[in-house]
């Protein structure tokens, strides 16, 4: 008698302990399994939706024009500030000193060898240098900024899309010192003096949070393809990764790409054509 | 017994008021940091930690190191030790104190923080510092009051604290270990990404703690008539020795590294902080003087008869203190984020509403230290007298 109940309790001892180690054990071995628990599901019908989004920049087509573009339309949809607007004084008197050192970029231009610091020599090809190229989120498959958030207010969806949620975040910067692509903007003050022409079909922003490229979700969810991509006249395609027969798939598989910094295994689903 | 604080002569007075003062200042340029956002300070997109973050890190490592009191005095009973230990534990909660402050001043949204805790996280290790630290912090607030309280009474402290000694200790190493991996874990940020920063930060932390023990001492002795004791203050000196060299050992190993394996990544943190890169080099001084500091420390420190002069040991542990706050505050951060990830170089600078910031946080932790250090010596002036 006495023995089966000690044997009961080892067994319902052991239970415990497993049942509660397990989402412990579960929780920091890999961010990758924090995908959002109960990501709402994409109403509409006509929502463009892939396993695995991931994006395609041929730096073949790319010019400083196109490029320039690109940014522009992703400033306008998103709301992003410009710190080189020259703000309504009479709606804000009273404003601090512009830093420049402290803008907001979601897209933006970037030589070669800044874009890829591993891959500069002294030879490289003449094509290359000084070539921008563009760089934004590379939405990887296991983000170190989502590892580091400590509210997951920076969270990846089932779709592999990294994204924010700029009413939880407490403004740390644990994910700018975490993301190894410097893909990362902090409001380090009121964006909206800064803000040329307003976006109503997209948030602004309050001081204090961080942000970055959402791989434009809000678009998607209405069957529009992201800002970027619209503007880019076939520079930037974007796909599912997952899917044999995507379009970029197909580019991946017919021309030579890169990734930026793959030796760190954060796996971005963004590639570039060479 | 938080009475007795409000018993003063007219010095003690004053330096509260001077205390109270300069929280007064900090909350005002706080005030504006609040209502403009962290725009008022010297961080960037690139440099996006900065001086709040630095003296944190530093802060860290003075609490842990009160366990290097601790231990001795609890694990092995060294009695020489029995009579600053709850110095060293005070110590500790004002260093936590300002460590949390830090924290908070440094946020974006500082009346979101209890986000932390609504949303618990464990694959963040920013998580596991906040648990830490705030744990470390009640624990030395319990064991401290109980252990003076007891000594008041003269009884001996009540049983069911000596548990919670024993796991200060491990939570002491905690408090440094997390706070380092909260820098080493980060892929690509290669002078952070080593697997000594842990030892590291604890080596220099108990170089850092120990020193700040043995010059309040010097100050209680002083304005008290508590009398921490000499020979205390002598074997504290050398476990400063033997930390302060283990960390430069550690940093000369790092060095190491990133030179002899010539993997620029590696280098070029090094090269800015002690060369400067294409002419930003506003790291350079700091830099040498840290080292400097600290090799002229190790010497003061090594030779019996400049490690036992009681006129030289205060400045002695000063220079420690600066070489080793240089070396893990500014340097930690600057040597981090410069050069950037994609290999711009944006240098970092604190401004001056940052730093008035700083010194009313400085203010709070040595607000709470002067009381909890007068509680201190008034207990023992009585029990002795």
């Amino acid at each position: 008698m006495k023995k089966s109940r000690r044997n009961f309790l080892k067994a319902a001892g052991v239970t415990a302990l497993s049942i509660g180690a397990a989402p412990a054990i579960k929780a920091v071995s890999a961010a990758e399994s924090h995908t959002a628990p109960h990501a709402v599901e994409m109403k509409r019908k006509d929502a463009l939706k892939a396993k695995r989004w991931g994006m395609v920049i041929d730096a073949r087509k790319l010019n400083d024009e196109i490029a320039d573009k690109v940014v522009k339309a992703c400033r306008y949809a998103h709301n992003i500030p410009d710190f080189h607007h020259e703000p309504d004084k009479k709606k804000y008197p009273d404003l601090k000193p512009v830093k420049f050192n402290q803008e907001i970029k979601w897209i933006w231009e970037e030589e070669f060898e800044h874009a890829f610091p591993d891959k500069e020599t002294d030879f490289l090809a003449e094509k290359f240098r000084g070539l921008s190229f563009l760089v934004t989120c590379n939405h990887c498959k296991h983000p170190p900024c989502v590892q580091a958030c400590p509210t997951q207010a920076t969270f990846k969806r089932p779709d592999g899309i990294v994204m924010m949620d700029y009413h939880r975040c407490i403004g740390c910067r644990f994910c700018m010192a975490a993301c190894p692509f410097g893909s990362r903007s902090f409001n380090f003050r009121d964006p909206r003096p800064f803000i040329e022409k307003f976006n109503p079909d997209y948030p602004t922003r309050t001081r204090g949070v961080v942000e970055k490229c959402d791989f434009c979700a809000e678009r998607l969810a209405k069957g529009e393809l992201p800002a970027c991509v619209e503007a880019s006249e076939g520079v930037i395609t974007v796909g599912d990764l997952e899917n044999p027969d995507s379009e970029i798939r197909k580019l991946i598989d017919s021309n030579f790409t890169i990734k930026r910094k793959q030796e760190l295994g954060t796996d971005p689903s963004v590639y570039y054509i060479m | 017994m938080l009475e007795i604080a409000l018993k003063g002569s007219k010095k003690y007075w004053v330096w509260v008021i001077i205390l109270l003062a300069a929280m007064a200042v900090g909350a005002g340029a706080y005030i504006d940091q609040f209502t403009h956002g962290l725009t008022i300070t010297g961080m960037s997109r690139d440099v996006s930690w900065g001086f709040y973050i630095a003296n944190f890190t530093y802060l860290v490592g003075v609490a842990a190191g009160g366990v290097m009191v601790a231990i001795p005095c609890y694990l092995h009973d060294y009695k020489k030790f029995h009579r600053i230990t709850v110095l060293g534990e005070f110590l500790a909660i004002a260093a936590l104190v300002m460590c949390l402050l830090f924290i908070v001043v440094d946020l974006g949204q500082p009346i979101r923080l209890f986000n932390v805790l609504l949303h618990p996280t464990p694959h963040s290790m920013l998580f596991w510092d906040m648990c830490v630290l705030n744990g470390y912090l009640f624990l030395n607030i319990i064991i401290g009051w109980n252990v003076l309280e007891s000594e008041r009474n003269q009884v001996p402290h009540p049983k069911w604290v000596t548990p919670l000694i024993y796991i200060s200790i491990p939570f002491a190493i905690g408090i440094h270990t997390v706070t380092a991996y909260l820098y080493c874990g980060l892929p690509g940020r290669e002078y952070w990404l080593s697997a000594i920063l842990a030892p590291r930060f604890l080596a220099s932390a108990f170089a850092a703690g120990p020193a700040c023990l043995i010059l309040l001492c010097y100050i209680v002795k002083k304005v008290s008539k508590f009398d921490p004791g000499w020979e205390a203050m002598q074997t504290l000196t050398k476990i400063i020795c033997y930390a302060l060299t283990t960390n430069v050992f550690f940093f000369l190993c790092e060095v190491f590294k990133a030179y002899y394996s010539n993997i620029p990544g590696d280098k070029s943190h090094f090269n800015y902080l002690f060369f400067g890169i294409n002419g930003h080099n506003g790291m350079v001084p700091w830099m040498w003087t840290s080292i400097i500091c600290m090799f002229i420390g190790i010497f003061l420190l090594i030779v019996p008869a400049l490690r036992n002069n009681k006129t030289l040991l205060p400045f002695t542990c000063i220079i420690v203190i600066i070489g080793t706050w240089i070396d893990k505050s500014l340097g930690m951060i600057s040597g981090g984020f410069v050069p950037s990830l994609l290999d711009h170089v944006t240098e970092y600078s604190p401004t001056g509403e940052e730093l008035v910031v700083t010194l009313g946080v400085y203010a709070t932790g040595l607000l709470v230290l002067t009381i909890l250090y007068k509680l201190a010596t008034t207990v023992k002036e009585e029990v002795r007298g």
